[in-house]
């Protein structure tokens, strides 16, 4: 990678709390070319707080520090409020969860997808409307005109999460983190908004972070993946190198997965050894 | 009774969002007709409109001109509710004061949701010590009783109709701003305005484009209840003489002036004060019928 899109190193996050200080990220450096890059790890092992530190989202109280975090080499470390709107849905945008709550119940769909395009591209409503109904079509939304006057609860978990993905994608960023855009939808949609998701981020050339604890869909849709415990990377390894991974963690993880291959009566559980954290 | 416009308006299927809307306001409005008290209240909110807008038509007498031989006359076929101690038909100052109260009460309306919407949405969304800043000017602002404050600050403006407004948004707006803020505190945690940050839109976008239309409703259904507060509170400081000023009929100052003849003529000081008492009453109960019908946690 000449040139790579996104540099952090020794990446921070904690949060102080009442018992002491919990640290969610520590010291987290990898780069990010425009390359699929997956990030798996269990629940709290600080892939979503990563995802968001890059964004300027952690929530308060948490402290962000680091020692370089660079996009396209600005230094995201010292943005203002200002350049981050500038940044946010122009050049880094991000989808989310659960598409159930990440749309505004009270506003269109339509509304909602053209507000980047006013925000970033100042374009006239009409041109906006155009654009939306274009990115619709996109997310392969059968009835783009029907869905744009709809409200979030009139559409289905996988079309919502579509709409999201539409929302996100229609300034044309060149990085996208899609944190766990598939856990909340059912196994057989998971796949199609996979694949959307996957042709969209090809065609544009756009960097991807894919934060996911899905070890398989990882592994067979991203080129490279970042393997986090207790806030800590543990490995990095090359998506095809999942199966020979070195550090025991993910070993753990590889061999706790179900396959049809291979039935056993009964799954390996992950042992954790607190030398893990060290 | 299944009219063709009844089945349009309770279809399950509206062709067109205004069929959808028009058809939620026909149900809202049903339920609120189920309702006794609210029907009572409704009654007597649309009689005060009424009266007030058709004031110069429904009185026989001019609210303001002298009529001294015939001062203070008990009520007769002439003067159905008397006249007061200038000879003023009392039920003409009545209905024209009913215009007077329905000023007050929208102008209070339109100046204490926006200030109470601004502060609230503001705290609650930013947070930090601007919040705590608002919320603590807040607190001073509820610390005094509603209408010795109102009294300081109109007597501190100078009487009028305007400046009782200003002194009776003054003191009301708290209420609204800790409303907003509880809402905003709740909707600003939501994935859909970390959606919109995502998007890139500024902190002022998001206040009014997202949180606001939110909290609006909420806010609503409080100014309802409220409005037989802002009566009371402008009659009493027509009452007290810091309200509107005479000739002006205001139902308040007419209370006070027939304070001194309470007990040989009753009926000057009676009349009005059982129109703030009935107007007063008829917004509870229609607030409180709003409420029931629009508030999904209380049924």
């Amino acid at each position: 990678m000449s040139d790579p899109l996104l540099v952090i190193d020794d990446l921070n996050v904690s949060f102080p709390g009442r018992n002491g200080v919990t640290q969610a990220v520590r010291n987290a450096s990898f780069t990010l070319g425009r390359e699929r890059l997956g990030i798996v790890g269990e629940s709290g092992s600080g892939k979503s707080t990563t995802g968001r530190a890059l964004l300027g989202l952690v929530p308060r109280p948490g402290i962000v520090t680091a020692r370089t975090i660079t996009y396209a080499r600005q230094n995201l470390l010292t943005c203002s409020e200002r350049d981050w709107q500038d940044l946010r849905g122009r050049r880094l945008s991000m989808v989310m969860q659960d598409p159930k709550y990440s749309l505004n119940p009270v506003q269109t769909v339509g509304r909602q997808i053209s507000e980047t395009c006013f925000l970033h591209l100042r374009t006239s409503r009409e041109d906006a409307r155009r654009r939306t109904i274009a990115m619709l079509e996109a997310v392969q939304i059968r009835d783009p005109d029907l869905v744009y006057r709809l409200y979030p609860h009139q559409l289905s978990g996988g079309m919502g999460q579509r709409v999201m993905i539409a929302m996100m994608l229609i300034a044309e960023p060149d990085l996208l983190i899609a944190d766990e855009p598939t856990s909340a939808l059912d196994v057989t949609v998971q796949n199609e908004v996979l694949r959307i998701l996957d042709d969209l981020v090809r065609q544009r050339g756009m960097g991807l972070i894919f934060i996911s604890h899905n070890l398989t869909i990882v592994s067979s849709f991203c080129d490279r993946v970042l393997i986090m415990y207790g806030g800590r990377i543990v490995e990095e390894c090359a998506a095809r190198e999942l199966g020979n991974a070195r550090h025991p963690y993910t070993r753990a993880l590889v061999a706790a997965t179900p396959s049809l291959d291979f039935p056993r009566a009964e799954l390996a559980t992950v042992v954790r050894d607190p030398a893990w954290l060290q | 009774m299944t009219t063709p416009l009844t089945t349009w308006l309770t279809t399950d299927t509206p062709a067109s969002r205004s069929q959808a809307v028009l058809g939620s306001f026909y149900r809202g409005g049903l339920a609120l007709l189920r309702n006794p008290t609210a029907v009572v209240g409704l009654v007597i909110v649309a009689l005060l409109l009424l009266a007030a807008i058709f004031a110069p038509w429904l009185s026989v007498y001019s609210p303001i001109v002298q009529d001294l031989p015939n001062r203070l006359a008990p009520p007769s076929a002439a003067h159905w509710f008397g006249t007061d101690e200038l000879g003023r038909d009392i039920l003409s100052r009545t209905l024209y004061g009913a215009r007077v109260t329905l000023t007050i009460v929208a102008l209070v309306s339109i100046v204490v949701a926006p200030i109470g919407l601004i502060v609230g949405t503001i705290a609650g969304y930013t947070g930090g010590w601007i919040d705590t800043l608002l919320m603590r000017i807040t607190d001073v602002f509820l610390a005094f009783p509603r209408l010795v404050l109102a009294l300081a600050f109109a007597a501190a403006l100078g009487p009028g109709i305007e400046n009782a407004v200003i002194a009776i948004s003054l003191t009301a707006w708290p209420p609204y701003a800790r409303i907003a803020r509880s809402e905003t505190l709740a909707i600003a945690r939501s994935d859909f305005i970390q959606a919109a940050v995502l998007q890139g839109a500024s902190t002022w976008r998001i206040l009014f484009r997202h949180i606001v239309p939110l909290c609006l409703s909420s806010v609503i259904v409080r100014l309802t209840l409220d409005m037989a507060g802002i009566i009371l509170t402008a009659a009493g400081l027509g009452f007290l003489g810091l309200g509107a000023q005479p000739p002006t009929a205001e139902w308040g100052a007419m209370v006070s002036s027939g304070r001194d003849v309470i007990l040989d003529q009753w009926w000057v000081a009676t009349i009005p004060g059982l129109a703030i008492f009935v107007v007063s009453l008829g917004f509870n109960l229609l607030g409180d019928g709003l409420r029931d019908v629009f508030d999904p946690k209380s049924s």
